[in-house]
């Protein structure tokens, strides 16, 4: 794990944590830099975050769960919710055979693929978004195929789960591509010159070693996807109770002057990235302590 | 190298997997996207990014990601410089605040300004009274902009300047240069492709961000109307033609960021060098 990551993995702590360094420095600017860091990152992200919480915990229990766990609500959560687990699941899996494929094997156009994979950290989710319902949509570039026989992907759940596989699948690759390359292929090689069946190799020695990453990878896509704004709504349909998003019932109630419900479905999407976020830190100390162990 | 001879037949069977995956979910809709924008021929497409409020939408977003992006420059050194540089207690929960805008919802990083300065927000009688406009107006589109974008350049240089230590300052240091000096002859010059890549991302961010933006704008059309925001107005008002050629600007930005962020990795071997392994 010496080559930084650059996702948005809260691994960081890991790398900075390490080595024990004389705590007395010549170094200048301590003052400064952690006043400035700290002012700004005050003012831009903790305060603002804080008003959220602020204004919930002033609405009263009951006001509270009115708001934020209607039925209606807690409809877009599922939507929300189940869309981003089919989503991280699907790319979980093609996420790792692109992973692997990128590590292990020479392939004409192998650049072109590995940039591509970060495509949807670069490309505008709105753009992404009405480009997936053109493909989907009943008359468009793929849709109108599959019209016919009865499928129908945009403006359903199936349309949102598309939009969020578009999304998350560099989370996984990106996980799991250092991981990879760390790997030493010694080890496979033994159990393959021992007899191993490559399902055998691949489910007693590769997914062990991998699980730590992917499952890193597999939390930040489902963070994501659940929060996923952008994408989703252009080929979601957005129908209440079918496919409606958490997001865009945040900004449905927003536009209605109804602050109160919109704060709580904030609420309860913050604490659930929160967990999220909780859950990667134990997957990632839990990981460090299998790798000294 | 590894062992690419052991199955010819599994590795041609991945390598088929994993390009018609991306192909289907990464090369299809960008080709969409082109695809759609000179459906009617270039003279629609020139029409439509030229128009006025494309161009109001093109300047505001520019303007947008010219204020953002050397706001979050600026922090991001110094953040990386505080937590890289020196020890000190809370440093992993300082570098997990950093990384917080990425783990909420753009939609609600959008909510908590509006709760902070709209009409109904805690500073929104004063700021009305003063005659401020912060939500529905540029501000507010900045302020939501710098939050999503927020940790980029700092998640990017803390691990790089970490590694790197500080072996290089002291020994500058403690040849006479002064704070500054160290800074732009030794640091900055360690950390360049670093930073670049962070400000490659942070940008394409902050040129394409919807979510957030959406919330905070108002969407009048040619005043708060950003590029993506200007796109679902066309969209929505069943102009496609016209949506996907101003989206078309904003593919080739991502166009024009990926190829650079591969140059980044191949020519100065920055990051993880997964392609060339």
């Amino acid at each position: 794990m010496s080559s930084p990551l650059q996702m948005p993995a809260p691994g960081l702590a890991a790398e900075t944590r390490g080595g024990s360094r004389r705590s007395q420095s010549i170094i200048p600017g301590f003052g400064l830099t952690m006043g400035l860091t700290i002012a700004w990152l005050s003012l831009i992200v903790l305060i603002p975050l804080s008003t959220v919480f602020i204004k919930s915990a002033g609405m009263g229990w009951a006001e509270f769960v009115a708001a934020g766990l209607s039925p209606r609500a807690i409809a877009a959560y599922k939507v929300s919710f189940g869309t981003a687990f089919v989503a991280a699941i699907i790319n979980a899996i093609f996420g790792l055979v692109t992973a692997w494929v990128l590590v292990r094997y020479q392939f004409p156009g192998k650049r072109i693929v590995n940039a591509l994979v970060d495509l949807p950290f670069a490309l505008p989710t709105a753009v992404a978004g009405i480009a997936l319902t053109a493909i989907y949509a009943g008359n468009g570039w793929v849709g109108q195929y599959l019209e016919p026989l009865g499928i129908a992907v945009a403006y359903n759940p199936i349309g949102i789960t598309v939009a969020l596989i578009f999304i998350g699948l560099p989370f996984i690759v990106r996980s799991v591509e250092p991981v990879l390359e760390d790997m030493s292929a010694e080890v496979e090689e033994a159990a393959l010159s021992l007899g191993a069946r490559p399902w055998q190799i691949f489910f007693r020695i590769i997914l062990p070693a991998i699980l730590p990453a992917l499952l890193t990878g597999f939390a930040l896509a489902f963070a994501r996807g659940v929060g996923e704004y952008g994408s989703v709504i252009f080929i979601a349909g957005n129908m209440p109770f079918e496919s409606e998003i958490a997001p865009l019932l945040i900004v449905t109630q927003l536009e209605q002057y109804n602050y109160a419900a919109a704060t709580a479905i904030a609420t309860v999407m913050l604490v659930a990235s929160f967990a999220m976020l909780l859950l990667i830190n134990l997957i990632q100390a839990w990981s460090r302590k299998r790798m000294d162990g | 190298m590894h062992r690419e001879n052991s199955r010819p037949a599994a590795r041609y069977g991945l390598i088929a997997v994993a390009v018609l995956f991306l192909a289907l979910f990464l090369v299809l809709p960008l080709a969409a996207v082109f695809g759609e924008a000179l459906s009617k021929g270039a003279t629609a497409f020139g029409s439509a990014v030229t128009e006025p409020d494309a161009l109001a939408a093109i300047r505001l977003t520019l303007l947008v990601a010219g204020i953002s992006v050397p706001l979050n420059i600026v922090f991001g050194i110094a953040a990386a410089w505080a937590i890289a540089k020196f020890d000190f207690p809370g440093k992993s929960l300082l570098i997990s605040f950093i990384d917080l805008p990425f783990s909420v919802s753009p939609v609600v990083a959008g909510l908590i300004y509006v709760l902070l300065f709209g009409a109904q927000g805690w500073l929104g009688p004063w700021l009305r009274a003063h005659d401020i406009e912060i939500i529905f107006a540029v501000p507010g589109i900045l302020l939501a902009t710098i939050f999503v974008t927020f940790p980029f350049v700092a998640r990017e240089l803390i691990p790089l300047m970490s590694e790197q230590g500080r072996d290089d300052e002291e020994a500058s240091l403690s040849l006479g240069a002064s704070g500054f000096q160290t800074f732009w002859r030794v640091t900055l010059p360690n950390i360049r492709w670093g930073l670049l890549y962070g400000v490659l991302l942070c940008n394409a961010r902050a040129m394409g961000e919807f979510g957030a933006v959406s919330v905070v704008s108002g969407h009048l059309r040619g005043i708060t109307n950003t590029m993506p925001l200007h796109v679902e107005i066309l969209y929505n008002e069943y102009n496609f033609v016209a949506a996907f050629a101003v989206a078309s600007l904003l593919a080739l930005l991502a166009l024009v960021t990926l190829v650079l962020k591969s140059i980044v990795e191949w020519r100065f071997d920055y990051h993880r060098g997964g392609a060339g392994h």
